[in-house]
């Protein structure tokens, strides 16, 4: 028993000051654990919660039926019930002809019919060749009627009535809007025989709850801290936080510049010049048109003659021995303006401003870009792209090969392999896959190549190879976070905001 | 990209290979994309340059030659043009669809099967390359149903009737392209003419109305047809010849003999299908060089033939039905595809360089990191919003054509998608706070920009429930971490409390607003708790930061 009750003083010194509050009443019915500890309900329930959690009590929720005041209870409760203003007017009269009493009640039809059948019931008047005639004593008229004793009690539960109390709850139920009946539930417990034997426990020791700097001035050794219940619940907090997304093109961007790399920027809306013409796009190509890429209504832009011929002439007949496209281009559909559909019109803007002097150069870039897409659960209209190029008169495609493996390596994927693919403005291509170890596929990740002499020389003069790759970061993101529906990135739902865990 | 589905059986009766995975690696270094691999079928998904593997019977012959068999593709011929043998062209189509170039193959051996894929290759030619036959279209025909010579001219509509494919009536051209399902799918490439094309042959019957219909009596292939007319009309004479190689040489390797057809363009004669193969230059520096290798003649050679070429004295030989080659660097290439990806080295070069992130961007990162340093969410929302959202901020609207979404408009400012997604978030814990960093676009008045459209970095803030005071108190801090000076004046804003409201200006020039947000405004967006915002132009900031710098 020694052991038992070093277990009892443990937990007590455990409670906090709520449940220090209600434990020496703890035996008694909730109503008066209530009056006695002096805590509202909130802090009620709480209490029992945190002894539920110490098991010592057991909670268990009733459903209670709460009678209150209905409209006209309310009024009846101020100004009379209609019965007992209709035995005043008795008092004063004995006796009144029945066609009379009701003009003189000033009540209305059914609240004079119903309160005349109350008082019959009660027998305190009758009805006597077509008068109304009062029946009852005075001492009877003094008294209060168990109806307006009722109402004054309000609001009671239904189970706490007495006889008499529900004789006239069952009365007034039947009439119009007088009383409300409610349910609600109610917090009920059941002791454990631990809670058994600490309730009513009288609590002598004085616990310092929390350390004020009067406690610290004051501080003697005689004195005890509650021990805290360490593993109760505590309310979430939250902090700020970066949105995910930029936490990804963080990563990408420190990458980058771990490379050697330089980060180039543009605008978003770009003339179709640098976003396909300058790519050696052709200008019948599918990309080109409305299903595929946003073009602004009634926007016309400006292009550099200087280059645009040069670009012209790489379509139409090609540029060092190129055959070219072999068409009329029109500089009207270059001057378009569009939301680019990739960051490469960054890359050419980028090698049409370079000196020879300049090389060897490396560029990144990261940005948003646009696709006239219905959005669904893999798709979006706009996501971040991030692009690299590197410009060296030396480079060659193992150099590009190098770099996409240590590009790819540094964000995260193990497995690598490299297969020929198509772009319009590379030769030779290449598309990386990444191996998905718990799918056991590989996928398509990133696309690459050395851009072709026709892209090449109309902006920069001659041809050097310009090695250049390419990824979408949203669908990567959407791996790494674990986001089924890949439009929750841009949802800005708060809870993801201040929640999701981001890999490092 | 399109996709062609081939049996699995046929893949593996062509390569060695035998499990899923090692024939995903093998078709994968082929350089087409392997869609998935089932029990009976091997989807693959063929680059928009290579039209000619859309070919069952070229791809599989293809992929032979890729793995080392013998080049079986390249033996194939044409034989002279038999007595009749003509097509002439009319100066009528000139305006419409001014060449065709034809073909007959003789011996085919037709099944349900075969049938099958050249319609289907026909259809991916059409939809692909073709540009849904804007670029050109093509008709196969029985041949014994029809009588030489061919004339394919422009008619009047209403002189033009026949019975088309799959009906049981004689139509008008007119009516077909009113009533006939192709008619209708097509018939934007021809309404605007005042003449449509068609093949007539010798009899008069109209074979066929390019690029919408054949005739149902002389347009229909079936088990029991062993001879055709192949006729590919369009307006890229070269591209013409391309497509024609393709189904001309498919059709030979399903058995076919090739047969030449004399085009009569008025004076000019020419003989259909060209299958004169083209020679490029190709030098073993320029290779050497570009792939990082050191290769020698012979081996480039041997590697060109995996592709299909032929290599002779530094120059190639490409296979007649290739359209892609532009450039010495499209043969290269293939050299590198026949090399194998996989063989190629990962070198990393040693230049050196150095990292330099944009300004601009780690200027913005500091502002995020006071921001998030006070304890506010960085929210991240599109730049195009949506037309009702545009119209009700009673600013300047740049749309975007087509959009397929509600988002149509670019944002002139980053306070609706703030209030966005404070209405979205009325379920979520308060205080809300939030920020955005953005690109928001105006139109360019000073025209400055090559696209007529400003671009400028901004930043809002937004916090719910919050004042005035909150708000000072959070600009303040901001400006006083970034060593900027500011200047808080009186102000009026659409959507803020009058007397509540204030601009922001540095250097007398106003760069934005701040204030406690009008309960109207707060209930268009059914926001039920009271907020205060800060939205400021970054230009300025960037101006003076830089300067220091």
């Amino acid at each position: 028993m020694k052991n038992n009750s070093n277990n009892l003083e443990e937990i007590i010194e455990k409670l906090s000051p709520l449940e220090r509050k209600i434990l020496p009443f703890l035996k008694l019915p909730m109503k008066e654990i209530k009056e006695k500890s002096g805590l509202d309900k909130t802090s009620l329930i709480r209490a029992l919660k945190f002894l539920e959690n110490k098991e010592i009590l057991k909670i268990k929720e009733e459903k209670e039926k709460i009678i209150n005041l209905g409209t006209n209870g309310i009024y009846y409760k101020k100004n009379n019930l209609p019965e007992r203003t209709l035995l005043h007017m008795m008092e004063k009269n004995q006796t009144i002809p029945i066609t009379e009493v009701k003009k003189i009640s000033k009540l209305s039809d059914n609240e004079f019919s119903v309160s005349l059948g109350v008082l019959k019931s009660k027998a305190m008047v009758e009805i006597k060749e077509n008068n109304v005639v009062l029946t009852a004593k005075k001492e009877e008229i003094t008294k209060k009627m168990p109806e307006e004793k009722f109402l004054e009690l309000l609001p009671a539960e239904e189970s706490s009535l007495d006889a008499e109390q529900k004789f006239a709850f069952n009365n007034l139920k039947k009439r119009k809007e007088i009383i409300e009946i409610k349910e609600n539930k109610t917090f009920g417990f059941e002791l454990t025989p631990l809670g058994k034997e600490l309730a009513g426990k009288e609590i002598s020791i004085e616990l310092i709850e929390e350390v004020t700097p009067e406690i610290i001035k004051e501080w003697n050794k005689t004195k005890k801290f509650r021990k805290y219940d360490l593993n109760s619940e505590t309310p979430k907090i939250f902090g700020g936080r970066k949105h995910f997304v930029n936490s990804i093109v963080e990563k990408t961007r420190r990458i980058w510049l771990d490379l050697g790399f330089e980060e180039m920027s543009g605008t978003i809306a770009q003339t179709s010049f640098w976003v396909f013409d300058a790519l050696f796009t052709p200008q019948d190509h599918p990309a080109r048109e409305l299903q595929d890429t946003f073009f602004i209504k009634n926007a016309e832009g400006k292009i550099d003659k200087k280059i645009s011929s040069k670009v012209k002439e790489s379509h139409e007949k090609g540029v060092d021995k190129s055959k070219g496209w072999k068409y009329d281009w029109k500089e009207k559909i270059a001057k378009t303006i569009v939301l680019r559909t990739h960051t490469t019109c960054l890359s050419a803007q980028k090698i049409s401003q370079l000196k020879k002097t300049d090389l060897p150069k490396k560029y990144f870039a990261i940005g948003k870009v646009f696709r006239n897409e219905t959005m669904d659960a893999s798709h979006l209209f706009e996501f971040y792209q991030t692009e690299g190029i590197v410009i060296d008169k030396n480079a060659n495609f193992q150099h590009l090969l190098g770099y996409l493996e240590v590009f790819l390596k540094k964000l995260g994927f193990k497995k690598i392999r490299f297969r020929p693919h198509f772009f319009p403005y590379t030769e030779p291509s290449v598309e990386a896959d990444v191996f998905n170890e718990e799918t056991g596929k590989w996928i398509e990740i990133l696309g690459a190549g050395i851009f072709r002499p026709e892209v090449v020389i109309p902006l920069y003069g001659e041809f050097v190879p310009v090695l250049a790759w390419g990824m979408g970061l949203d669908r990567l993101a959407a791996q790494k976070l674990e986001i089924k529906d890949i439009r929750k990135i841009y949802s800005n739902d708060l809870s993801d905001l201040r929640y999701k865990k981001i890999p490092i | 990209m399109t996709v062609i589905t081939i049996k699995k059986s046929k893949i593996k009766e062509n390569v060695r290979n035998k499990t899923d995975e090692e024939m995903d690696s093998l078709l994968s270094l082929f350089g087409v994309g392997v869609e998935e691999i089932t029990e009976s079928n091997i989807s693959l998904d063929i680059p928009p340059n290579r039209p000619d593997l859309l070919s069952v019977p070229i791809f599989l012959a293809s992929l032979r030659t890729f793995i080392g068999k013998e080049n079986s593709l390249k033996k194939q011929k044409t034989s002279k043009p038999e007595k009749n043998y003509k097509v002439e062209i009319d100066s009528s189509v000139k305006e419409i669809r001014p060449f065709t170039v034809c073909c007959i193959v003789k011996n085919i051996s037709f099944d349900e099967q075969k049938i099958k894929e050249i319609i289907d290759l026909q259809e991916k030619l059409h939809s692909g390359i073709g540009k849904n036959r804007k670029k050109f279209a093509v008709g196969i025909y029985p041949l014994e149903k029809i009588n030489f010579p061919i004339t394919y001219k422009a008619e009047k509509p209403e002189k033009i009737k026949f019975i088309p494919l799959g009906s049981e009536n004689e139509m008008s051209a007119l009516e077909i392209l009113k009533k006939h399902p192709s008619g209708i799918e097509y018939s934007d490439l021809l309404s605007n003419f005042k003449k449509y094309p068609v093949f007539i042959d010798s009899k008069k019957n109209i074979l066929s109305m390019p690029p919408v219909i054949n005739s149902e009596e002389t347009g229909k292939i079936t088990e029991n047809t062993k001879e055709v007319f192949i006729e590919c009309s369009g307006s890229d004479f070269e591209l013409l010849s391309k497509v024609l190689n393709i189904l001309s040489i498919t059709l030979a390797e399903m058995g076919g003999k090739i047969y030449a057809i004399e085009l009569e363009y008025g004076k000019n004669k020419l003989l259909s299908p060209n299958f004169k193969i083209e020679e490029m230059k190709v030098s073993i520096e320029n290779t050497n060089s570009l792939l990082g290798l050191n290769l020698e003649e012979a081996q480039i050679g041997k590697l060109l033939e995996k592709m299909g070429h032929e290599y002779k004295n530094k120059k190639v030989k490409i296979p007649h039905w290739r359209g892609d080659i532009l450039h010495e660097n499209d043969v290269i290439e293939d050299i590198a595809i026949a090399y194998g990806y996989q063989n190629f080295s990962r070198e990393l070069p040693n230049i050196f360089t150095i990292g330099q992130s944009s300004k601009k961007e780690e200027i913005k990162k500091k502002i995020s990191e006071i921001l998030i340093g006070l304890g506010l969410n960085e929210i991240s929302s599109y730049h195009l919003i949506k037309f009702h959202e545009a119209n009700a901020s009673k600013t300047e609207k740049i749309e975007v054509e087509n959009s397929k979404t509600d988002y149509k408009s670019l944002r002139n400012n980053l306070l609706i998608s703030a209030l966005r997604t404070i209405s979205q978030n009325k379920d979520n814990d308060y205080p809300q706070q939030i920020f955005e960093i953005g690109t928001v676009f105006s139109h360019d008045k000073e025209n400055k920009t090559e696209t007529g459209i400003k671009e400028n970095e901004s930043l809002i803030i937004l916090m719910s429930p919050a004042n005035f005071t909150k708000m000072k108190q959070t600009s303040d801090y901001l400006f006083r971490l970034l060593n900027v000076n500011y200047k808080i004046e009186e102000s009026t804003h659409l959507n803020l409390i009058g007397g509540r409201t204030a601009k922001l200006t540095i250097n007398k020039k106003e760069i934005g607003y701040l204030g406690e947000l009008h309960p109207e405004t707060l209930r268009e967006w059914n926001i039920k708790m009271p907020c205060a915002v800060i939205e400021i132009s970054l230009e300025e900031i960037f101006d003076i930061l830089l300067k220091k710098d």
